[in-house]
């Protein structure tokens, strides 16, 4: 319990901590102007995403193999606070989008793949409402996990090279162009901050989920 | 070399079955024809607008086509009771997915080629000087979409409301598909045509991940 607090502490604290930074430290951007300290968060928030749907493939692929409860628990909840993630990223983008580009969403190639991955990822979850028994459910989402995760640098790599009729809006003169210093040290505080925090959340989580079986098996233990 | 041999019988079973009654094809040829249809009364397109937009909307009909097709592929032995039957009888369980992967791939390439001279028609696009590298890509397309396909149709068989679930599943996994066959698609159709070979190897690629992923983990969709 302590651990869970002091945890909890800490990732707080360093949300708090990066989002103090974005807004004051960071250096403010010379033509995007303040809008652009949504960065930290929208980029900061899509790596922890990320790294979420990566533990929830890692998860899958241990169900699959070892059949053990937790590796569906660790599942369904790195599943889920990775889709709250991708979600802030989807909300986050069209805010600094809109007044930087002049329009909430455009099709380019980064916007389109996180929108595909968010399906996907929300069909995995649909996808567990819908079958009854605790061990088909853990194995048929599971397969589902893995196959949705070896399509995300498919669908990245399909919406980048193909779907370039339309030129897409210049993101900051693209890839790694260049970060100032502080603006660089802020950014990765930033990730770090966001990664604690869904490592955090995904404790939580999990420790739900394990509590909600502990409750079924109570209940049947009732019931018999 | 039993596995060959496994396969061979099992997709002349499937071949059999369809042909017996020629159901699956009949309603997917009538379900393609209606929305082609259906597209052109939405959008009423120019000449330019046909050569433009046509290959997509035929790829996102057979795609439409396909995630209604590929429903009985399993939920068939589940209601006769035959998948346990089927696994008793096959040495490895890829058999009964390489039989089933290929007979959909033949459907779907059946209704296509019905198809085109009825898309050529409407959308009044010329085919026939591509034709070899557009079967190309019809054949590369269909089977990714079957391969992906029938893995699904094994997790939608046993969940509820599977009807609903397997479109929901397998169109966001099928996004690499769609964007790459329509887009291949739409620069042979154009009226300087023009081979995107990168495109049909990435559709090749697609088909290897998705292939090797079902060798890998198809035993495991069948357990009982």
């Amino acid at each position: 319990m302590a651990k869970r607090i002091i945890l909890g502490a800490v990732a707080v604290l360093l949300v708090i901590a990066s989002a103090y930074a974005s807004f004051y430290i960071a250096p403010e951007e010379r033509t995007m102007g303040v809008i652009q300290r949504i960065f930290y968060f929208h980029v900061g928030s899509a790596w922890a995403g990320m790294d979420a749907f990566l533990v929830c493939f890692i998860a899958n692929l241990l169900y699959v193999w070892r059949r053990q409860e937790k590796y569906d628990w660790l599942g369904v909840s790195s599943a889920e606070v990775g889709l709250v993630l991708t979600t802030v990223v989807l909300i986050t983008g069209p805010i600094w989008a809109h007044p930087v580009w002049g329009i909430w969403w455009t099709w380019d190639a980064r916007l389109t793949s996180t929108f595909v991955l968010w399906l996907l990822y929300v069909s995995y979850l649909l996808l567990r409402t819908l079958v009854e028994e605790q061990d088909r459910r853990a194995l048929l989402s599971s397969l589902f996990g893995i196959f949705a995760f070896l399509d995300v640098p498919l669908v990245f790599g399909a919406i980048r090279w193909w779907r370039t009729q339309h030129p897409s809006p210049v993101i900051m003169g693209g890839q790694g162009s260049g970060l100032d210093p502080t603006m660089k040290k802020v950014f990765f505080f930033t990730v770090l901050a966001m990664n604690v925090f869904a490592g955090f959340l995904i404790v939580e989580r999990y420790i739900l989920e394990k509590l909600k079986h502990e409750v079924d098996i109570l209940q049947r233990e009732a019931e018999a | 070399m039993s596995l060959l041999s496994n396969t061979a019988t099992l997709l002349g079973k499937e071949l059999r079955t369809e042909f017996r009654s020629r159901e699956l094809l009949t309603t997917t040829v009538v379900f393609i024809l209606v929305v082609l249809i259906l597209f052109s009364f939405a959008i009423s397109p120019t000449a330019e607008e046909s050569r433009e937009f046509g290959p997509g909307l035929l790829w996102l009909a057979i795609l439409f086509a396909a995630s209604l097709m590929l429903q009985p592929c399993f939920l068939r032995e589940q209601s006769n009771d035959t998948l346990s039957s089927l696994r008793l009888a096959v040495d490895d369980p890829f058999a009964i997915f390489l039989a089933k992967l290929v007979a959909n791939t033949l459907f779907l390439l059946l209704t296509e080629i019905l198809m085109l001279p009825l898309f050529s028609v409407f959308y009044n696009i010329p085919i026939l000087p591509q034709l070899r590298y557009l079967l190309l890509v019809l054949l590369l397309g269909s089977l990714g979409i079957s391969i992906a396909g029938t893995a699904l149709s094994a997790i939608s068989a046993q969940a509820r409301m599977r009807e609903l679930l397997l479109p929901l599943l397998l169109l966001p996994l099928l996004t690499p598909i769609l964007v790459v066959s329509a887009t291949v698609s739409v620069s042979l159709l154009e009226r300087e045509p023009v081979v995107l070979w990168k495109g049909i190897g990435f559709l090749a690629i697609f088909d290897l991940v998705f292939l090797t992923a079902l060798w890998l983990f198809g035993e495991y969709l069948l357990e009982e």
